[in-house]
């Protein structure tokens, strides 16, 4: 049997990284039927898989695969939606490698199933046969429940609670849903089509969505408590950070988050068409190493820099991108200085900034988080010419929220506290999951945490008991 | 969508949008905002509120680039892509104090609502309008009711004191105790008047009016230096000390995409107007 195994996963067709850079069409094209089939085959259908107890919405993932091989994609696409409500994103945007694909008992000796590629098929084959059909609601239990944010996490929510016959409103609080789907992942890695096609999809399925509405100003936790019987608050981690070194309010330095919402929600690349303008710098610098800073840096090239850098304090092994994204990232040009922390920018007589003054670092004893940490070597200063800067290192969650409910508690950090079972916070009749209890996390994470609460929710609904 | 129940120019260049909305009144409080998107193209710009009720929120704008020109196109009837809000932090309301408003440009609107809850917290209020000829002036009368004395200034004199805020402020300072001065207009009015009333000590708290986008705190382009840390204007102001904040910084990073709202402006008046 093993010996029939073909050891490589079949490979996906993608735009020439030539030919990518000039537009912000998606990168792969994904598997044909024959390819996905081909792949599909390849999965051994253990007895007890592994694969399963590594993706956070425990998809039934030799369940599909099986479907694909026989030719069911229908069939294929009802086991996901089961059990995930984004598959055409999951599967583009999910770290399979770290996840489900990791634990495939296939990777012990070769490479595993492309689980997340058959996942975007199926997902992508369902859009192709028209309007997704929407299953019978279920009689209604009268409970109603107020999703905050329509990022990922919240449509899990919304998805899990529409199904169990709840009555359930989501609240955004830009004009498009989708939370980071929309405003942070660029076009070239998500399609915005795919995303509003999934959102129309929960719409159609009875759920409420209401845009430009910011809980916390808007209306508050306890105003809408009076409304709902219990909140999921999504709201992800919307507070970009900076490094406090001085020029970093010089024109021309963006945070991530301002730098990918105007190219991606606001359609800047399109300016002037769409009246929101962005820098195009000829020489781009983003700090950071990880998805946000690939996707900051390829969008700078796509905007028509001529030289993009990633500078990131330590080694290409420690960068927390996706390997796929720093592999892509790398055909496409961009030029990774690693070991290196900005310490300054300096402006122009106009205050636009104009270069940047870096120090090599090396690698010394692991710290906290179990990587070598960073070491300032001395006398390694160096400036260097840059245009535009986007300062990519992280992000902690709104304080909209948390700065209105006082009995809602947070760490320190501003991250929401929820007990890990149930994603239950401190105040009655609120949970919370996502980035605005982890940090920056994953779009996949956030959707486990999602279902768990759902899960909590819908019991709460039933029992009355918190 | 959002309807428009009403629109009218004020003065040259300067109109009032009068929105439809049973939301976003509901928390409204003086001094907040709200953010407004013409249309799918549109950008996302904050506008200052001017005044609501149950129904409705009001913003008064100037119009100087292409989202405040398509906007200020609009009639009744028609609707906005987005209205969002409110958003900010309220002014923070003295009781019992003396109180001198300065305000010019579309801040003269936007000082309406805050003047009210000056008055209505037992503030002695003086409020001084200012602009560079009569015609620029407006709603002296309904500032005038929640103000004990208004002065109007005009730089040709046409209405009230001639000159301009400069020539004023110190000797009116000089002769009339004030703990407070609140000022909305342009940075430049707003930055004046902070240095103005810098070396005499007067508190000033003034209205910054940085590029946003969302206005939740998520980007961080309206950053702006206070007290030389960096503060989001959107989620910790719009409203500052005037005196602690790094001018310099703010003026050059509100002119960081002049060239390109000149190229906006003229592709809207070219492709989209003929």
């Amino acid at each position: 049997m093993a010996s029939k195994i073909v050891p490589k996963k079949t490979a996906m067709r993608e735009q020439p990284a030539k030919e990518r850079v000039k537009n912000f069409q998606e990168v792969p094209y994904g598997y044909s039927e024959a390819e996905a089939v081909q792949e599909a085959k390849r999965c051994i259908m253990c007895k007890n898989p592994t694969c399963i107890a590594g993706c956070p919405v425990e998809i039934d993932i030799p369940g599909f695969i099986k479907a694909i091989a026989e030719g069911d994609f229908r069939g294929s696409i009802r086991q996901l939606k089961e059990k995930n409500v984004l598959p055409a994103v999951c599967g583009r945007v999910c770290p399979q490698e770290g996840q489900c694909e990791k634990v495939c008992v296939l990777a012990k000796k070769f490479e595993p199933v492309a689980i997340g590629r058959l996942e975007r098929f199926a997902a992508d084959w369902e859009a192709e046969q028209g309007e997704a059909p929407v299953p019978k609601r279920p009689p209604t239990t009268g409970k109603k429940a107020a999703i905050i944010g329509s990022g990922p996490g919240g449509l899990t929510a919304a998805g899990d609670l529409i199904r169990l016959g709840h009555d359930v409103t989501i609240f955004e609080a830009l004009h498009k849903p989708g939370g980071v789907l929309v405003y942070g992942i660029p076009e070239f890695r998500l399609p915005k089509a795919i995303v509003y096609r999934e959102v129309d999809y929960m719409v159609r399925s009875g759920v409420r969505l209401v845009l430009d509405f910011i809980v916390g100003k808007t209306a508050t936790i306890d105003q809408l408590l009076k409304d709902f019987d219990a909140l999921y608050i999504g709201t992800g981690a919307g507070l970009p950070w900076f490094m406090n070194i001085p020029g970093e309010n010089l024109n021309g330095v963006y945070s991530a988050n301002e730098y990918l919402t105007r190219s991606n929600l606001m359609k800047a690349y399109l300016f002037p068409r769409y009246d929101t303008p962005i820098i195009k710098g000829k020489n781009v610098a983003v700090v950071g190493g990880g998805n946000v800073a690939m996707d900051c840096a390829r969008t700078a090239l796509r905007l028509g820099a001529n030289e993009v850098h990633i500078v990131y304090r330590r080694s290409k092994t420690e960068m927390p991108a996706r390997i796929e994204e720093i592999h892509h990232a790398e055909q496409e040009g961009i030029i990774f200085d690693w070991l290196t922390l900005p310490i300054r920018y300096m402006g122009d007589e106009f205050n636009w900034v104009k270069e940047m003054e870096c120090i090599r670092m090396e690698l010394g004893e692991p710290d906290a988080s179990g990587r070598r940490r960073p070491v300032p070597i001395k006398d390694s200063n160096f400036i260097s010419p840059t245009d535009v800067v986007v300062c990519a290192i992280g992000q902690s969650p709104n304080p909209l929220i948390s700065q209105t409910t006082s009995d809602l508690k947070v760490s320190k950090w501003g991250n929401i506290e929820i007990d890990k079972a149930t994603m239950k916070t401190s105040k009655r009749a609120c949970w919370a999951g996502g980035d605005v209890v982890r940090g920056g996390a994953t779009v996949i994470l956030a959707m486990g945490d999602a279902r768990i609460a759902a899960r909590s929710m819908d019991e709460y609904f039933k029992t009355g008991v918190w | 969508m959002y309807r428009i129940l009403k629109k009218k120019q004020i003065v040259p260049n300067i109109h009032l949008l009068v929105i439809e909305s049973e939301v976003v009144p509901r928390n409204t409080r003086p001094g907040e905002f709200v953010v407004v998107r013409v249309d799918e193209t549109g950008e996302r710009i904050p506008l200052n509120v001017v005044d609501w009720n149950e129904k409705s929120v009001s913003v008064v704008f100037m119009e100087v680039g292409t989202s405040t020109r398509k906007l200020a196109a609009l009639k009744a009837g028609d609707e906005l892509a987005t209205l969002a809000g409110p958003l900010g932090r309220p002014t923070v309301i003295p009781e019992n104090k003396s109180i001198l408003t300065v305000a010019g440009c579309y801040g003269i609107g936007a000082i309406y609502p805050v003047i009210r809850e000056f008055q209505a917290r037992h503030n002695r209020v003086t409020t001084i309008i200012e602009g560079r000829t009569e015609m620029l002036l407006y709603w002296p009368n309904k500032l005038h009711k929640y103000s004990e004395r208004l002065i109007e200034i005009t730089r040709d004199g046409t209405r009230g004191v001639k000159g301009h805020i400069n020539d004023f402020l110190p000797g009116y300072l000089e002769k009339n105790p004030t703990d407070l001065i609140y000022c909305q207009g342009c940075t430049y009015l707003t930055y004046l008047v902070s240095q103005l009333t810098r070396p005499l000590a007067v508190k000033t708290i003034v209205g910054l009016n940085p590029i946003m986008i969302d206005a939740t705190g998520m980007c961080g382009v309206c950053r702006v230096i206070v007290n030389n840390e960096t503060k989001f204007a959107c989620v910790d102001g719009p409203e500052f000390d005037g005196h602690l904040v790094n001018w310099e910084n703010l003026l050059s990073r509100r002119h960081t995409y002049l060239e390109h709202e000149r190229r906006s402006l003229s592709f809207l008046e070219c492709e989209k107007y003929g």
